[in-house]
């Protein structure tokens, strides 16, 4: 497996929203590398026939009714809010749409 | 002798009986708390008053005739990952500083339910990410054996609470083995439920399909009580097992091994082990021989592979469980001065509430789901996933439980793998399968390492839904090494 | 924002090139709670009412799947066609938006729950089979509203609020595939497409589908390839569009803007695009700087679905009657043309017609006055017919007075008036009106009398036998009594009074 370079760190943390410095960009990279190549073992294994595990035992189909049941009040809901105007949580100017 | 020297069950026996008070019992603990928690730091918050009130109304409900549970009034250290409604709940990060949740866990509701006192919420690595404590945003947690030394981790400040008497009983999750590697190093019973068997509902998640509630105790017994007490179904949590709690408590009691077969797994021992820790354990697997066990060597080969396997399934879950964290609903923002967009207050808020370890395991899985490595990375784990559950299902033809120490060494100082990710990762070595497979698993105390005098644990692994498995042998176990002991291992702990 | 588009007239696009489209349609169920939590999905509550700790994504939160969700995307998916998965998960699509509480959306990627199912359109006489990809499950994200800046939009506000109560309700996702060969009737396949899902989403009872509360929307893809050529050009998606007029104009807006793009010797990039109501116009979304990466994953909160062949087969014998089927079978009933069929569907008058039946009115009367008259005051003050204020019933009403020989056509007309300006049930407007036909044989008496002797030339020619002439008197007769005279009858008197038989 290749080894990953400051770039990809950069990436990793555009794409995760977490602001790093440029030191933490380098130190990152030499863990990373480091784990990743430990981890890389796995395809040693993973053959083909085997089918992936997403889940730990193989339950299905579990389901609620179609119930409606109390909510919070907003004042709840906005408790913990870092900021709040007319009952909304207030948030800094998004850049775009996504999605 | 005090009252934090008895176990939990003599301590519901007495309250039960009203020759104490829980109220006596709460206030005993809060001083042992008081006593000993500036060296220790097992806690986060104390909730002295709310804990007195819970034991108040347990003494008047008993004066009012109430038939009390086992537990009732019985004080319970809380780890600081699930859900509270009346007590800050932080997972250890300072995202979360002060934050106060709406509603209670499963596991805290249930607690309530039984009558049992929380007496506060412990240390925990941040978001239940590390093997020694030393990941929390608060500061690290010591070792009751040794103060410069780990009280593993992540349930960290849950295991040295339960092992420095501040309390009898106490909570704790299990990702990979969370609650067996910080019992085994404090000397103390901890129990990783079979995945599903307790509702994962209010606890906040670092791997939803690894994350498993469990009970720390200071012996067997206790630990099947608690079990009991907060495991079963809950419909808030789709992955929680619509089955009857394994009959956990009466196995802690039965407590015999004759013909029961064990297997060792031969993939748990040589290099990276301490000698110490593998004598330990070889002692413990004549003494179960010696008990009327059949001990035969099973080979799990997939085992040597759950640690990568897990170093990206953890991770890939953590990554996408944490992304909640932004600063825009509940917790920490920085950054919001006008000049930032959303985006970058996101980016800004997150690289300042999050502790280097649990931006490593964001960035890890962030890059083991991306577009060209899923494959290779995420989607391998996943297979060998399916190999170690393969591996238990042949091993249970042939065997009732499987057996391996809990930990490849002893607690490791303060500091020590701090900097060396991949080193602190080896402490759950032995105990991961388990969570990839979602087998019951416990540890149980079989000794001090000759070399530094260190607790030893010994883990039993149970076929899912097993659970009373582990208790049966872990009680004949405790039983038996009581006897040579003259007593539980923590009496050779020294005081504090 | 500088956009100039230049567009190429669609004549002239449609000679030279050749359009693919594709639709995403995202439908909101009409469930009683949310998708993954209890929470209630009434429209319109005040902000953060309905929310709760996993609708807001609190610590420690897990979704639970509601049962009727995924029994209606089921039913959906059977209702189109498709292939009902034997087992699938839901998966997390990961990106940070600050209306998505989680920071990933509960989602399906590569196990969709409905697979390969088609929807058969009519338009302009023909049918045209679109292909359905797939349908899966997903949830809906919160609303902000951005505050500061001059527009209200997006770009340039100062900060955005944001409600979290349509966060999590159960959205259904439909996806075409590609639709060739509709050459320039492609705004109309489209909008045709979308008109016919929601009649199927209405049939199956499964949302309210309102396009102006977002309950149904739609996303449009348009490709161009030069005519002759196999190879599909570079498409566009265009999102926002949200009423069904908007869906044709978006088609034709994109094959207009491309056209002009590719003639010019231009490329179309890929690309996101807005569409605006108010101009018909599309204005490019924010260009990314890096490709998204959406890191799906199978949900580990979430167990697989599992539908039973016995369960799926018992949704299928349970479904209603479809629309194509319906429209069939009423067609027959009715005895009209395909062309008749394809009006009535198109102006949306099928259920009127029905119910009027159902009312007791011949069929040919129903399809008349709804595709007549009112047709005609729906197109004139630019609504459809389904809001007119006037009901079946009350067509049946004035048809049974008009057979009754209580009205004429002329007098039902102006009583339908009445009806849609309010002025009471057909009954009300005759009596306030006073409307009905004069049979009063004194009244007609009199009015003929006056109207002969005001045209005694005209009197005169029928008494000589140029009977023809009476039509002329007839006229008189009924401008006389404003319409309210029955024709036949003043005809026969006319006659009688002036001594000549026929």
């Amino acid at each position: 497996m290749s080894a990953i370079t400051r770039d990809e760190v950069a990436h990793l943390a555009r794409l995760s929203r977490l602001a790093l410095t440029d030191a933490e960009l380098g130190h990152y990279a030499a863990q990373l590398d480091v784990i990743i190549g430990a981890v890389a073992r796995v395809a040693e294994v993973a053959t083909d026939d085997i089918p992936p595990s997403s889940h730990a035992l193989p339950l299905t189909n579990v389901y609620r009714p179609d119930e409606a049941r109390m909510s919070l009040t907003p004042e709840q809901a906005l408790a913990a809010a870092p900021a709040v105007e007319n009952d909304r949580f207030r948030v800094p100017r998004i850049l775009g749409e996504e999605a | 002798m005090s009252l934090t020297r008895n176990t939990a069950a003599e301590l519901g026996a007495l309250i039960a009986s009203g020759e104490v008070s829980a109220v006596e019992v709460t206030q005993a603990h809060l001083d042992r708390i008081a006593e000993v928690d500036p060296q220790v730091h097992a806690f986060l918050h104390v909730a002295a008053e709310s804990a007195l009130e819970q034991a108040r109304s347990i003494d008047a409900r008993r004066a009012a005739g109430e038939e009390l549970g086992p537990l009732a009034g019985v004080p319970i250290a809380h780890k600081d990952v699930f859900t509270t409604k009346d007590m800050p709940t932080t997972a250890g990060s300072k995202i979360l500083e002060g934050y106060r949740p709406p509603y209670d866990a499963t596991v805290t509701a249930r607690l309530r339910e039984a009558g049992l006192v929380i007496i506060g919420k412990t240390n925990l690595d941040e978001f239940a990410m590390g093997s020694s404590t030393e990941n929390s945003a608060y500061g690290p947690t010591h070792n009751p054996w040794d103060l410069d030394r780990i009280p593993g981790g992540s349930s960290g400040g849950s295991s040295a609470a339960v092992a420095s008497y501040q309390a009898p009983l106490s909570t704790g999750t299990d990702t990979g083995g969370s609650i067996r590697q910080p019992a085994a190093v404090t000397g103390i019973v901890g129990m990783k439920p079979t995945y599903g068997g307790s509702s994962r509902y209010g606890v906040i998640a670092f791997a939803s399909s690894l994350d498993t509630p469990g009970p720390f105790a200071r012996n067997v017994l206790d630990a099947a009580l608690l079990h009991e007490a907060f495991s079963g179904h809950d419909v808030m949590d789709t992955t929680s097992i619509h089955a009857e709690v394994p009959p956990v408590v009466e196995a802690a009691r039965r407590a015999d091994v004759s013909g029961l077969r064990v297997g060792v797994v031969k993939e748990f021992a040589g290099e990276g082990y301490q000698p110490g820790v593998l004598a330990r354990f070889r002692e413990a697997v004549d003494l179960l021989e010696s008990l009327g066990a059949k001990v035969v060597e099973v080979s799990c080969p997939s085992f040597t592979y759950a640690l990568p396997a897990y170093y990206l399934i953890a991770p890939s879950e953590c990554s996408s469980n944490l992304a909640r964290f932004d600063g825009m609903r509940y917790g920490l923002r920085v950054g919001d001065d006008g000049t930032h967009s959303a985006e970058e207050v996101m980016a800004l808020t997150r690289a300042a509430g999050f502790g280097p370890e649990v931006k490593r395991r964001i960035m890890l899985g962030t890059y083991a789901l991306s577009s060209g490595y899923y494959d290779a990375y995420y989607g391998s784990a996943q297979k060998v996933r399916t190999l170690i559950s393969r591996d238990f299902e042949a091993a249970f033809h042939q065997v009732d439980v499987l057996v391996s120490p809990t930990t490849p060494t002893t607690a490791f100082p303060i500091g020590e793998r701090a900097d060396d990710p991949m080193a602190m990762y080896l402490a759950d070595l032995c105990t991961i399968p388990a969570n990839l497979a979602g087998n019951a698993a416990i540890s149980v105390p079989c000794g001090l390492a000759e070399e530094d005098g260190l607790p030893v644990g010994l883990q039993i692994m149970a076929p899912v839904l097993g659970d009373e498995r582990c208790y049966r042998v872990g009680a004949a176990l405790e039983k038996a090494f009581e006897d040579r002991w003259g007593g539980p291992l923590l009496k050779e702990a020294p005081s504090l | 924002m500088t956009t100039t588009n230049t567009v190429m007239p669609y004549d002239e696009a449609l000679e030279r090139f050749e359009p693919v489209i594709g639709l995403e349609t995202h439908v909101e169920l009409g469930t009683t709670s949310k998708m993954f939590c209890g929470c209630p999905t009434t429209f319109g509550a005040p902000p953060n009412t309905h929310v709760c700790p996993v609708c807001l994504a609190l610590p420690g939160a897990l979704p639970v799947a509601n049962d009727k969700a995924i029994e209606s995307t089921i039913r959906i998916g059977l209702a189109l066609n498709c292939t009902i998965a034997e087992w699938c998960r839901f998966a997390r699509k990961n990106y940070f938006y600050p209306d998505m509480p989680k920071n990933y959306q509960i989602s399906q990627y590569d196990e969709p729950l409905c697979t390969n199912g088609y929807l058969d359109v009519e338009v302009d006489g023909r049918t045209v089979r679109v292909e359905i990809e797939r349908v899966h499950l997903e949830e809906d994200t919160g609303k902000s509203t951005h505050v500061g800046g001059a527009t209200g939009r997006i770009q340039g506000a100062d900060y955005s609020i944001v409600d979290y109560n349509r966060a999590g309700i159960p959205l259904v996702e439909i996806v075409t595939k590609p639709v060739e060969g509709t050459d320039r009737l492609a705004p109309e396949v489209a909008k045709a497409y979308v008109t016919e899902l929601r009649e199927v989403m209405r049939t199956l009872g499964v949302s309210d589908v309102r396009m102006e509360e977002g309950s149904l929307r739609c996303d449009v893809n348009v490709s161009l390839m030069p005519r002759g050529s196999t190879v599909w050009g570079t498409r566009t998606e265009t999102k926002n569009v949200n009423s069904l007029r908007s869906v044709e104009r978006a088609v034709h807006g994109e094959i207009e803007r491309q056209a002009a793009i590719l003639a010019d010797g231009g490329r179309i990039v890929q690309e996101t695009r807005h569409f605006h109501e108010d101009t018909g116009a599309t204005t490019p979304g924010r260009s990314k700087e890096e490709a998204q990466d959406y890191r799906y994953f199978p949900e580990p909160d979430l167990l697989p679905i599992a539908p039973t062949p016995e369960w799926v087969e018992e949704l299928r014998s349970e479904l209603p009657e479809l629309p194509t089927v319906r429209r069939r079978r009423l067609q027959a009933e009715w005895g009209v043309s395909d062309l008749d069929m394809t009006a009535m569907h198109n102006a949306d008058a099928v259920a009127l017609v029905e119910a009027t039946v159902l009312a007791g009115v011949p069929a040919a009367d129903a399809r008349k006055w709804w595709m007549g008259e009112l047709a005609r005051r729906a197109n004139e003050s630019g609504t459809s017919l389904a809001v007119l204020p006037i009901t079946p019933e009350q067509i049946a009403r004035v048809v049974q007075l008009v057979a009754s020989g209580a009205l004429n056509d002329k007098l039902a007309r102006q009583v339908l008036e009445g009806v849609l300006a309010g002025e009471g049930s057909p009954d009300e407007v005759v009596e306030a009106r006073g409307l009905r036909i004069v049979s009063d044989e004194g009244e007609l008496s009199s009015i003929i009398d006056k109207v002969l002797s005001a045209n005694a030339d005209a009197a005169d020619k029928v008494r000589s036998g140029k009977i023809a002439a009476v039509g002329a008197l007839v006229g008189g007769v009924m401008k006389a009594s404003r319409g309210k005279a029955d024709a036949g009858r003043a005809r026969e008197l006319i006659l009688e009074k002036l001594g000549v038989s026929e």
